[in-house]
């Protein structure tokens, strides 16, 4: 992963801007993709910051994104708190929450920490179950509010936003430059003293934080929250096969793997429901060997072809 | 007390088998398998499709399932990991790609196990109840057991005593090594890989005599199996053993005791304190 340019910021500006009209040129339907492509462009983007440059195959967004839709939803149906504030501590327990696992797993080499993530979100949404059968006495809890989808595109655009521009100042910045580092040979990086833990374990907890807040700012979508929709593995799956999709090697390149598979995915989930896992199966097998650097990696290989030429 | 105990153990043999096949296919070919739960539940679909399609006992399905799953595994290293080995420049290249394939080809077995049994693979083989040390439990629990510790204490000797089983321990400890000493190393790790995977779905098959399980719950036992093999130590026997009977126990225990619901969270709490306080693994060594 090179360090982003300027360049590379304005035209992400621009993007930016002009994404924020999409509400006003769509509806039903179309906005409700729009929402989708905005909340997994925002989630493998922050994938990305983390695993882009250190390799570590994180399968804990469904963990993150379950906690911050089960935040949002607790408090608000069981505390009566505020839709925004509930945003803000479900930010604070996502992070957290991500940097207990780091602290536990990311000192190991990465196979251990690829095996935690795996059934996180499962385990989180056991232990979340048994605490509301036991203690709470319900079930589901209700998000009304009065945001409708195009508010959420919006915040959830906001987010990917900040997401990011966080990602191009930490690529600018020592501690991107020691990620690489991390990346490239890890035992190099020791050696010339980066405290390789603390990096890996900082950009993970930044992963931890907005996987939450999408999660939460996805819950009043749902209205009515249960642990087994919100902590759903296959979205951690889904993320990763977006990002690796695009391309790990670009802090852009999951916008470019997020569009073609959500659409493919939406074709073949109405037209044929039982097959749909084949696709991601098929999906995974098919970045393993023939886009091992996504979407943007062959781009960049055939303009380095052109010009040669 | 003691019915945990004995259930505990009971279940524990076929995890150390299903464990022993993860491990010689980590230690050994050094592919890490996600799809290893799958291979499970393929054994498993294999006895409840069988039994009720055609009345075979699932016994009888262990020994129809083997050289199936041999060859399959084979052709699945073949043809699909040996490019990832070829093209791997280190270790933690090999391992993301083959995490990457292997979470592939899991998703596919989902796919074609729910095209054949989309809902639980339920059926009564051996169900009646016996006592054993006062302790009741069915029948077909004890005879997974026996089996499965049958078929670990024949590959634990065949690993120990045979010459072939002393080139897949001479290939655990060093590839290069080995490949100097005249081991034909890719040869090994194809028919470890595919021994690996065999045991795996036999332990499948003789688990579904006493578990229901479904087409998703591979991941489910892909974890226990991995915890296992952290637990006792990458390329440790001996380790994967007691690891298993630890698991089994602690997962009887809180089932019991607090809620069935909680046995992955278990599963978890033991990963944590093995990850915080001993990472190489019960027996494992440390790595330099």
């Amino acid at each position: 992963m090179n360090p982003a340019t300027v360049q590379e910021l304005i035209w992400a500006g621009v993007l930016v801007a002009l994404a924020a009209f999409w509400p006003m040129m769509s509806n039903g339907y179309w906005l409700g993709i729009g929402v989708d492509v905005m909340m997994y462009t925002a989630l493998a983007t922050s994938w990305m910051l983390f695993s882009g440059p250190t390799h570590y195959i994180s399968l804990a967004s469904a963990a993150f994104f379950g906690v911050g839709g089960f935040v949002v939803g607790s408090g608000m149906s069981d505390y009566d708190a505020s839709f925004w504030s509930m945003l803000a501590l479900s930010a604070v327990i996502g992070g957290v929450l991500a940097a207990l696992i780091g602290l536990a797993t990311l000192r190991l080499s990465g196979v251990y920490f690829v095996i935690f993530t795996l059934g996180l979100a499962e385990m989180i949404r056991n232990l979340v179950s048994w605490v509301q059968n036991n203690f709470l006495g319900s079930r589901g809890l209700y998000v009304l509010t009065e945001f409708t989808d195009a508010h959420l595109y919006w915040m959830l655009l906001l987010t990917a936003g900040c997401v990011y521009l966080l990602g191009w100042i930490i690529s600018r910045s020592r501690l991107g430059f020691a990620l690489r580092i991390i990346g490239g040979d890890e035992t190099v990086a020791r050696h010339v003293g980066i405290n390789t833990a603390m990096a890996k374990v900082i950009l993970f907890t930044t992963t931890g934080v907005f996987g939450a807040i999408v999660g939460a700012i996805i819950a009043p979508r749902w209205s009515y929250i249960e642990p087994n929709q919100v902590f759903s593995p296959q979205l951690s799956f889904f993320v990763v096969i977006m990002a690796l999709l695009g391309g790990s090697g670009r802090l852009w390149g999951p916008v470019v793997g997020v569009i073609p598979f959500l659409l493919i995915w939406n074709w073949v989930d109405s037209n044929f429901p039982n097959q749909s896992i084949l696709v991601l199966g098929v999906a995974f097998l098919v970045i393993v060997y023939f886009l091992p650097h996504g979407f943007v990696g062959r781009i960049e290989q055939l303009r380095a072809r052109a010009r040669g030429r | 007390m003691l019915d945990i105990l004995v259930s505990g153990l009971l279940v524990s043999g076929t995890y150390a088998l299903v464990a022993m096949g993860l491990n010689l296919q980590y230690g050994v070919a050094r592919i890490m398998n996600l799809a290893n739960g799958e291979v499970l539940v393929l054994g498993a679909l294999a006895a409840f499709w069988l039994y009720t399609t055609a009345q075979i006992s699932p016994i009888l399905t262990v020994i129809l399932v083997i050289p199936v799953a041999f060859i399959g595994n084979w052709l699945i290293y073949r043809f699909l990991l040996t490019p990832l080995v070829r093209r791997s420049k280190s270790q933690g290249a090999l391992e993301v790609d083959s995490i990457l394939a292997t979470f592939g080809m899991s998703f596919i077995f989902i796919g074609i196990m729910v095209s054949i049994e989309g809902g639980f693979f339920f059926y009564k083989y051996l169900s009646e109840p016996i006592s054993i040390l006062g302790s009741t439990t069915s029948l077909n629990r004890l005879v997974a057991f026996l089996l499965a510790v049958l078929i670990a204490a024949a590959l634990y000797i065949w690993l120990h005593y045979s010459r072939p089983g002393v080139a897949v321990r001479a290939v655990s400890v060093s590839t290069e090594a080995s490949g100097l000493v005249g081991i034909n190393v890719p040869r090994v790790s194809a028919l470890t890989f595919a021994l690996g995977g065999t045991i795996t779905a036999v332990g499948g098959a003789l688990i579904s005599t006493f578990i229901t399980l479904d087409a998703s719950i591979g991941v489910v036992f892909t974890l226990k199996a991995l915890i296992i093999v952290i637990m006792g130590g990458v390329g440790e026997i001996r380790g994967a053993i007691v690891a298993a009977i630890i698991l089994g126990l602690v997962e009887t225990g809180v089932a019991t005791l607090v809620d069935p619901g909680l046995t992955l969270a278990a599963a978890y709490f033991i990963f944590v304190i093995i990850l915080l306080f001993r990472p190489q693994g019960l027996f494992g060594r440390r790595a330099v």
